[in-house]
C-alpha cells in the first residue's frame, strides 16, 4: 500500500468518518489554539532540572485535537521529515484512544517523546497546516505528539512496533544520536540484527550531552532507547568506530551495512585574540559538562564554571540552551551576544521567548572582537564591535556590517562560544575511500544517503554539518529504506 | 566495565595498573591515550597508554595521584573495575629512522614514553633516555628503559641517584657530546617547556606529548585546545604530540589551572 492509499484507507474507517461528521469545520476552526502549560519563569530560572513545558492535560489535548480538520490531503505530513501520519494520530487523541495515537507515531518515528519536545514544528508540519491558509493558528501538532507519547510512557503500556521475521543480517550504526537511533529502529523493524556503536559512555548523542534537562529530560530519552532495546537493537558504549574497531574489523565481524551518524563533533571558534583564556569555552564543552557529566550536581566529580556575568556568543538553539543553563547555574547577568538582529536569529521563537522570560539579556548587533584576561589568565572583559545590517548575503539574511569606531567593553567572567560546529573528522579519516566535502562532511547521494563506499550510508550532522534532531531522524529513515533495498538486491 | 588484573606501586603516589581492554590492546599504537571514568558520577580524564599485551588483552596505565579523580583510580585494586574506558585516542607517534633520538621523561610522563622508546629503538635509531625525578625512590621504569635503549641517563633533583640536576642538564650533556636528530619529551608541562626551550637553542627538532584537560577526548568539546604555531589545535584529535618549539606552553600552563579553584574533592 502506498502512503497515499494508507492515508485514504485510514481516513475512511467508520469511526473516523463519524468523528469527522460530529463537528462542523467552522466549529473546529473557531476553537482557539491551546497554550502550553509552563513552569513559572522566575521559579524556573533558578531550578536546574525541572522541565519548562509541562505538557497538555487530557482535556486540553482532546480539545486541540478537535481543531484538526482531518483533511483529505493532509499537507502537514509533507512538512514532517519522518512522515508521521499526523491526522491519524490526532484523530485517535480526539476520540480518546491515546495509546492508539502513540502507536501511530511509532510507526514512523523512533523518538516521538523527543520530537514532541524539540522539533521546530512551526517550520515543519505546523507550517503546512490548513488553518494557516484560513488565517488561523496552526493545530498544535507538536504539543499533541508530546501528549500522546507522554501518555503512553506514563501509562506503563508501552507498545513495541511490529518486527519482521529476523533475517540475521548484521548492521552497524556509528553513533547513537537521533540519526542513528532512527535508523536503528527502522532496521530492527525490518528484521535486521542491529548494533549501535557509541563513543561516549551514554546512549543518545546530542539528546544527552547537548539538549538540557529543562528542555528534554534524560529519562525520556532513556525510555525511548529502552524501546529500541526491546526491539532487539544492541548498544555498545565506549567504542569508537575508526579507533577502537576499524572499518575492516566490522567487515571481519560480518557486518553487511554501516550507517555513519557520528554527528558534528568539532566546535567552531572565532579565532579572535584572547579566545583561549580560562573561562571561555565552546557550548559543546559547557553543555556536556552540565548535561552529560551532571557537573552542577555536587555529587559529580566533573567541575564546571558557574559565572556571574556570562556571555553566550551566537543566536541558535544551542546558544539559547547555553544561556538558559548559565542563568540556572546562578548567572546574575546572562547575555546573548549576536552579530545580527533578532529577526535573523536561527533559534526557535519559543526558545527566545523562554530565554527572555527567564531574564536573559539580548545584545543583538554586537560582535566580540577581543577578550581581555586578568593576571591569572581568566577572562574579565570582552570588547564588542557594534554592527548594523547591510545588504542581504548568500543566506538571504542581511549581512551585519561593523559600525566604525563603535566599540564597547563589558565585564564578563565566563564566555560560551556557540557559533556552530564542524563535522567530526574521526569517521572520514578512518574509512579509506570515503568521499568527504571541503567542509569535512561525508558526501552521500541525496536520494538514498549512500556514500562513495557502497556498504556505508550516512546521515545527520556528519552529512549536513549542523542541523536539527528531526532532519537527522529523517536521514536515518531514508537511509534505512535505501540500505534495506540495496541488501535485498532490489 | 574493564577489570584490573594487576597493580604495582612505583612509588607512594604512582601506580601501574594493567586493565582488561582487548580491543584497545589490539588497536593502540605508541602515543595513543585513553579516557577513563570511574563510577556513575565520575569525571572523564585522559591517560596516555604505557603499554599493551595483545595476548592477555590488557593495556597498562600509570597514574599519579594528584587530583580527586586520579586518587580514586589509584585506590583501585586487582579485581575492581574501571566503569568506562575508551580509546585508543589521538594520533599515534610518527616513528621512523632518524638517527639519534633523545627521549626525556619526567614524573609519570616516563610511562607513556616507554612505548615510544621501544618503537624508535625497534626502528633502528640510537636511543638515549633521560629519566628525571625529584629523588631516587621516584625514578620509575629504569630497567624497562635500559632493555629498549642504548643508554639511560638518570637525573635527580637531590642527587640521591644518577647525576644531580634537572632533565634539561641531562639532555644538554648529550647534545654537547654528540649529534642529536630528534628529542621526544613527556612530563609535567613546565618540564616540557624548559626542555623545548633548550632544544630550540640547539635547533634539535623536538616532539612533546601534551596532557591537557579533556571531556570527551574525540574533538567534541575543545577543552583541550592549545596554540601551536599561532593556530588553535585540539590536543585530543590533532595531538597529543606536537612540535614542541611551536607550542605556547605558557598558555597551556594557564589553561591547565582552569578548574584549580573549583576542583571537587
Amino acid at each position: 500500500m502506498t502512503t497515499e492509499e494508507l492515508i485514504a484507507a485510514r481516513r475512511a474507517e467508520p469511526w473516523r468518518e463519524a468523528l469527522r461528521k460530529s463537528k462542523k469545520n467552522k466549529e473546529r476552526t473557531e476553537i482557539p489554539r491551546v497554550k502550553m502549560n509552563e513552569l513559572d519563569a522566575e521559579y524556573r530560572s533558578h531550578t536546574r532540572l525541572e522541565e519548562v513545558n509541562l505538557g497538555l492535560t487530557q482535556e486540553q489535548a482532546v480539545l486541540e485535537a478537535q481543531r484538526c480538520l482531518d483533511c483529505a490531503n493532509p499537507t502537514c505530513m509533507q512538512g514532517c521529515p519522518v512522515g508521521i501520519n499526523i491526522p491519524s494520530f490526532i484523530k485517535n487523541i480526539e476520540r480518546g484512544e491515546f495509546l492508539e495515537a502513540a502507536k501511530v507515531l511509532k510507526e514512523t518515528s523512533a523518538l516521538p517523546a523527543v520530537c514532541g519536545r524539540v522539533c521546530p514544528q512551526e517550520k515543519q508540519c505546523e507550517s503546512k497546516c490548513m488553518h494557516l491558509k484560513m488565517g488561523k493558528e496552526a493545530v498544535a501538532i507538536g504539543y499533541l505528539e508530546r501528549f500522546a507519547a507522554d501518555y503512553e510512557r506514563e501509562s506503563g503500556n508501552i507498545s513495541i512496533p511490529e518486527i519482521a521475521e529476523k533475517n540475521g543480517i548484521k548492521i552497524a550504526v556509528v553513533g547513537s544520536g537521533p540519526a542513528g537511533l532512527s535508523f536503528a529502529g527502522d532496521m530492527a523493524k525490518r528484521g535486521y540484527d542491529v548494533t549501535v556503536f557509541e563513543a561516549l559512555h551514554e546512549i543518545g548523542g546530542v539528546l544527552k550531552y547537548g539538549i538540557p534537562e529543562f528542555r528534554l529530560p534524560n529519562k525520556i530519552v532513556d525510555v525511548e532507547i529502552d524501546g529500541l532495546r526491546k526491539m532487539g537493537v544492541k548498544f555498545l558504549t565506549n567504542c569508537i568506530v575508526g579507533k577502537t574497531i576499524s572499518y575492516e574489523d566490522l567487515h571481519e565481524e560480518g557486518f553487511k551495512g554501516i550507517f555513519a551518524a557520528s554527528g558534528a563533533g568539532l566546535p567552531n571558534f572565532m579565532n579572535i585574540p584572547g579566545e583561549n583564556l580560562v573561562g571561555i569555552m565552546s557550548s559543546n564543552e559547557y553543555l556536556t559538562r552540565v548535561n552529560l557529566m551532571d557537573a552542577a550536581n555536587p555529587e559529580s566529580d566533573t567541575p564546571v564554571l558557574q559565572g556571574k556575568k556570562v556571555a553566550v556568543i551566537g543566536g541558535g538553539n544551542t546558544a539559547m540552551d547555553s544561556v538558559r543553563t548559565a542563568r540556572r547555574l546562578g548567572a546574575e547577568r546572562a547575555m546573548i551576544v549576536y552579530r545580527r538582529s533578532e529577526e535573523e536569529m536561527p533559534a526557535r521563537l519559543e526558545e527566545v521567548k523562554h530565554a527572555k522570560e527567564e531574564g536573559v539579556e539580548f545584545m543583538t548587533l554586537h560582535n566580540p572582537i577581543e577578550y581581555i584576561g586578568d593576571e591569572n589568565g581568566r577572562v574579565k572583559q570582552m570588547r564588542l564591535q557594534k554592527m548594523e545590517l547591510g545588504e542581504a548575503d548568500a543566506s538571504g539574511r542581511r549581512r551585519p556590517v561593523a559600525v566604525e569606531g563603535a566599540i564597547e567593553t563589558i565585564e564578563v567572567d565566563e564566555v560560551i562560544v556557540s557559533v556552530g560546529v564542524s563535522p567530526n573528522p574521526l569517521i572520514p579519516r578512518a574509512f579509506q575511500g570515503l568521499e568527504v566535502s571541503k567542509k569535512g562532511t561525508i558526501v552521500v547521494s541525496e536520494e538514498n544517503m549512500q556514500s562513495t563506499l557502497p556498504d556505508v550510508f550516512a546521515g545527520g550532522d556528519i552529512v549536513r554539518g549542523g542541523a536539527t534532531v528531526i532532519l537527522a531522524m529523517g536521514d536515518g529513515r531514508k537511509a534505512a529504506a535505501a540500505m534495506d533495498a540495496a541488501l535485498k538486491g532490489c | 566495565m574493564n577489570k584490573i588484573v594487576s597493580k604495582e606501586y612505583f612509588s607512594a603516589n604512582v601506580v601501574k595498573l594493567e586493565v582488561e581492554a582487548p580491543m584497545i590492546a589490539r588497536s593502540r599504537k605508541a602515543g595513543h591515550f585513553v579516557i577513563v571514568k570511574l563510577g556513575e558520577k565520575g569525571e572523564r580524564i585522559p591517560l596516555t597508554i604505557a603499554g599493551a599485551d595483545t595476548e592477555k588483552g590488557t593495556i597498562t596505565l600509570v597514574i599519579q595521584a594528584v587530583g580527586g579523580s586520579s586518587k580514586k583510580i589509584c585506590a583501585l585494586n586487582v579485581g575492581d573495575y574501571i566503569t568506562d574506558l575508551v580509546g585508543p585516542l589521538g594520533q599515534a607517534t610518527h616513528i621512523e629512522k632518524v638517527g639519534t633520538v633523545v627521549c626525556a621523561g619526567g614524573g609519570v610522563g616516563v610511562a607513556p614514553l616507554l612505548p615510544i622508546v621501544e618503537a624508535f629503538h625497534k626502528a633502528g635509531n640510537r636511543v638515549i633516555v633521560v629519566l628525571a625525578a625529584r629523588t631516587k625512590d621516584l625514578v620509575i621504569l629504569e630497567e624497562q628503559m635500559r632493555a629498549h635503549s642504548d643508554e639511560v641517563i638518570i637525573m635527580t633533583d637531590d642527587g640521591s641517584y644518577g647525576t644531580k640536576g634537572l632533565v634539561t642538564n641531562g639532555v644538554e650533556s648529550v647534545i654537547n657530546r654528540e649529534k642529536v636528530d630528534l628529542c621526544v619529551t613527556i612530563g609535567p608541562a613546565i618540564m616540557m617547556k624548559f626542555v623545548s626551550a633548550l632544544t630550540k637553542k640547539y635547533e634539535v627538532p623536538t616532539i612533546a606529548s601534551l596532557n591537557t584537560i579533556m571531556v570527551d577526548g574525540t574533538g567534541m568539546c575543545g577543552a583541550c585546545r592549545i596554540t601551536v604555531g599561532g593556530k588553535t589545535k585540539f590536543v585530543c584529535v590533532d595531538g597529543p604530540e606536537f612540535d614542541a618549539h611551536q607550542v605556547d606552553f605558557d598558555e597551556m600552563l594557564m589553561r591547565l589551572g582552569a578548574y584549580k579553584d573549583i576542583e571537587k574533592k
